[in-house]
């Protein structure tokens, strides 16, 4: 034993001095200095970490005893005190910053060591049991399916309607699940949903169908145009609304006119010195080929010259709607005489001189 | 002559409907009146233009219609005056048209129903900008030359009361500053146009100028002029002496006066002038203007003064003011108090087609889409009936 233990301290290279009396098998080698190398462990040569009988009962003692001081802190009875229990008093005494329903302490495990859900070991355990459940349904359509043939029914297929209704995204299901989806998982479960949907009986399941899928909300037409309306004199006219920027503006237009537009008062050709603002006014008469023909009184607040001119473009335009046939709305729709200009003032960044202008670069 | 008559009128219906029908109808009456062949080349260019060129004749019957003056009269009568704008026209069309308007009718008729042996009547033509008073006055001076009468034509009294580059104190009085350059400028046309009435009319009192030079008393103002011309440090006072000598002189009734000045306001407004110590300058001190403002008065007979307001080359004026108490001031309204005013509109209907037919007719007009309709109809709502704004579009076109 000795021989060996020496063979070890000569291999592990430390400094040893021979003692003065004996012989060679009589000597005692005593250590004076190792190496640190020696003493670190060895992590890779002892092999996987073995949880032993003894550390699993250990970590379960420490276990309960946490349980039973958590209990006394909430003031509650120690025998009593369930996982519920256990998971609201963490809730309230580390009410923590961070939001992530991960990063919050918890206490969870099953008593025997068994994670809860039978697909724990997959992963992906809810998106399993979802899987499990939707083919669960299948199932149990061609099974009622096969009744109905064995009873001799004929099946009949409604169309459903198909057109209202979208399923849902992957964002929506991984929200819904709790766990992040692969694309490849979401494609796949789509496909069996519309498997299901494509059955004829499967009618019988449709509740559940119905948790996965959305209302689209149809867009419809707006296609109304307010009629004309006649003032005293028994002259038709009709009223548009436009903004453009920070300009709002409303406009009366009237028919049997001579082409006069006046604008807050006045008139468009001292109101409006620019000709690029008249011509901007002339525009949606002059796409009806009815340049002489309206007067228009209008108002209009806000923003600079060439916004206000706009707004009272898409004003004039809108109005000019109830005289016009519906061909020619779809004329002045397409020709973008109807559409609010989204166009906004683009804010200024910091760490930029404008919204996209950056300071000027210097190389040093 | 009924079917005669009847041929003229039913020819218009088949016509264009963009020539308004009663002008076409209106065409065919002169026509038939005054027994004239038109052939149906020349009908168009009959509904912008008449043969009249005296102004003394235009009526109601040539109202909306050009009339051209022919050249040599325009470098005499006319040798400073015109906007620039028209002269550049005229440049280009070689030929002066202008159109009659009911503001100069008018004043025609004031003017020759006026009893010239009563005080001056004033007459102030304003209106916004652009609308034709400069081209108002100007026809007024045309038709006073024609008729012989002596035109002081003033052609921007703004051109006195800025940017002037020589200010001397003035040798005649001490407090008053001169300007030689405008001075000898305005004298130098008003030889070109009054050249004969100069030799006519004498002087009544010796002037003297300097040490060495002087004028006699009944020497021909054409002597003044030209001693104002060669002595520029004397323009002004040569100025001074040609208006007090003139409105002495008319009152006894051998000639008669036409005072025209363009841009009245200017004489009662502020300058931009300064003095050398930069103390402002007002319009009082100088020498042309307080001359200038004698003459406005209406202390004196045998004559007409005709004016207009300028908003364009007014100092310190919003652009919005075209009325004459907005313009004119306190102090330049009382003092001018009482006179006529003259508004000058925009184009009418059938102003607008005269101007848009004579473009046409000149070729000015060189878009395709402008001999349109609907080109008609842009340029009718872009211009708003503006003269001015209305040439501007035509012009890159």
């Amino acid at each position: 034993m000795a021989v060996v233990a020496a063979g070890r301290v000569l291999r592990l290279g430390g400094r040893w001095s021979a003692a003065a009396s004996g012989g060679p098998s009589a000597q005692t080698l005593r250590l004076i200095y190792t190496t640190t190398a020696a003493w670190r462990k060895n992590v890779a040569a002892s092999g996987p970490e073995k949880y032993t009988e003894a550390f699993i009962k250990k970590q379960i003692e420490e276990f309960d005893l946490g349980k039973r001081h958590l209990a006394n802190m909430m003031g509650e009875d120690p025998e009593t005190f369930t996982q519920e229990d256990i998971d609201r008093a963490i809730a309230y005494l580390f009410p923590s910053g961070l939001f992530d329903k991960r990063a919050r302490p918890m206490m969870k495990w099953g008593e025997d060591g068994r994670p809860f859900h039978f697909l724990f070991y997959t992963g992906k355990q809810s998106y399993y049991s979802l899987m499990h459940e939707t083919y669960e349904k299948l199932l149990n359509v061609q099974k009622h399916q096969d009744q109905l043939v064995a009873q001799g029914f004929s099946l009949q297929k409604e169309k459903k309607n198909l057109v209202g209704s979208r399923w849902l995204t992957k964002t929506e299901l991984e929200g819904m699940l709790l766990e992040k989806l692969s694309d490849d998982d979401y494609s796949r479960f789509i496909r069996l949903l519309e498997k299901l949907m494509t059955l004829p009986c499967s009618d019988i399941e449709e509740n559940y169908i119905k948790k996965f899928s959305k209302e689209i909300a149809v867009q419809l037409q707006k296609v109304s145009t307010e009629p004309l309306k006649y003032d005293e004199q028994g002259v038709a006219f009709s009223t548009g609304e436009g903004v453009r920027k920070t300009s709002r503006a409303t406009a009366v237009v009237y028919d049997n006119g001579t082409g006069k537009i006046t604008v807050n008062g006045i008139d468009i050709l001292r109101y409006f010195p620019v000709l690029q603002d008249r011509e901007q006014l002339l525009f949606p008469f002059q796409f009806l080929d009815r340049v002489g023909k309206h007067d228009a009184i209008c108002t209009v607040s806000g923003g600079g010259r060439s916004s206000q001119a706009g707004a009272i473009r898409l004003a004039t335009a809108k109005a000019l709607r109830s005289f016009v046939t519906e061909t020619e709305v779809e004329f002045m729709r397409q020709a973008g005489l109807l559409t609010v200009d989204p166009r906004v003032r683009e804010r200024k960044k910091p760490g930029q001189e404008g919204a996209r202008r950056k300071f000027t670069w210097k190389k040093r | 002559m009924l079917r005669s008559v009847k041929g003229f009128i039913c020819r218009p219906l088949k016509l264009d409907h963009g020539y308004a029908l009663h002008m076409a109808a209106k065409d065919c009456f002169s026509s038939v009146v005054s027994q004239d062949v038109q052939t149906p080349a020349e009908k168009p260019r009959a509904i912008f233009y008449t043969n009249e060129s005296d102004p003394a004749q235009h009526s109601e019957q040539h109202e909306g219609r050009h009339y051209s003056i022919p050249l040599e009269e325009v470098k005499a009568v006319f040798p400073h005056g015109l906007p620039y704008r028209f002269q550049q026209q005229i440049k280009t069309f070689q030929e002066a048209c202008v159109m009659v308007r009911k503001p100069a009718l008018e004043l025609f008729t004031y003017l020759k129903n006026s009893n010239f042996a009563h005080p001056v009547v004033r007459y102030v033509i304003y209106g916004e900008r652009g609308t034709g008073k400069t081209m108002t006055l100007c026809h007024v001076v045309h038709f006073c030359a024609r008729q012989g009468w002596l035109v002081l034509h003033i052609p921007d009294a703004h051109l006195w009361v800025k940017n002037c580059k020589e200010l001397m104190q003035s040798s005649y009085n001490k407090e008053r500053l001169d300007q030689p350059l405008q001075a000898s400028f305005w004298l130098r046309n008003f030889r070109t146009t009054n050249e004969h009435f100069l030799k006519e009319i004498k002087t009544q009192q010796k002037y003297v100028w300097g040490k060495r030079d002087s004028t006699e008393q009944g020497r021909p103002l054409g002597e003044v002029v030209e001693q104002g011309l060669t002595r520029v440090k004397n323009a002004s006072d040569a100025v001074g002496v040609v208006l007090k000598e003139i409105k002495q002189q008319c009152c006894l009734g051998s000639f008669r006066v036409l005072v025209a000045v363009d841009g009245v306001n200017a004489l009662w407004g502020r300058t931009t002038l300064k003095k050398e110590d930069k103390s402002p300058v007002s319009p009082e001190e100088l020498t042309l203007v307080y001359n200038l403002r004698k003459m406005v008065m209406n202390n004196w007979s045998g004559g007409a003064v005709v004016t207009t307001l300028s908003q364009t080359g007014s100092l310190f004026k919003p652009s919005s003011a075209h009325l004459p108490h907005e313009l004119l001031g306190k102090e330049g309204f009382d003092a001018l108090d009482p006179f006529v005013p003259i508004l000058v509109p925009n184009y009418t209907e059938r102003e607008f087609e005269s101007c848009y037919h004579y473009y046409l007719h000149c070729r000015w007009l060189q878009h395709e889409k402008a001999r349109t309709e609907d080109g008609k109809e842009e340029l009718r709502f872009l211009s708003g009936c503006n003269p001015w704004q209305l040439e501007r579009l035509s012009a890159p076109l």
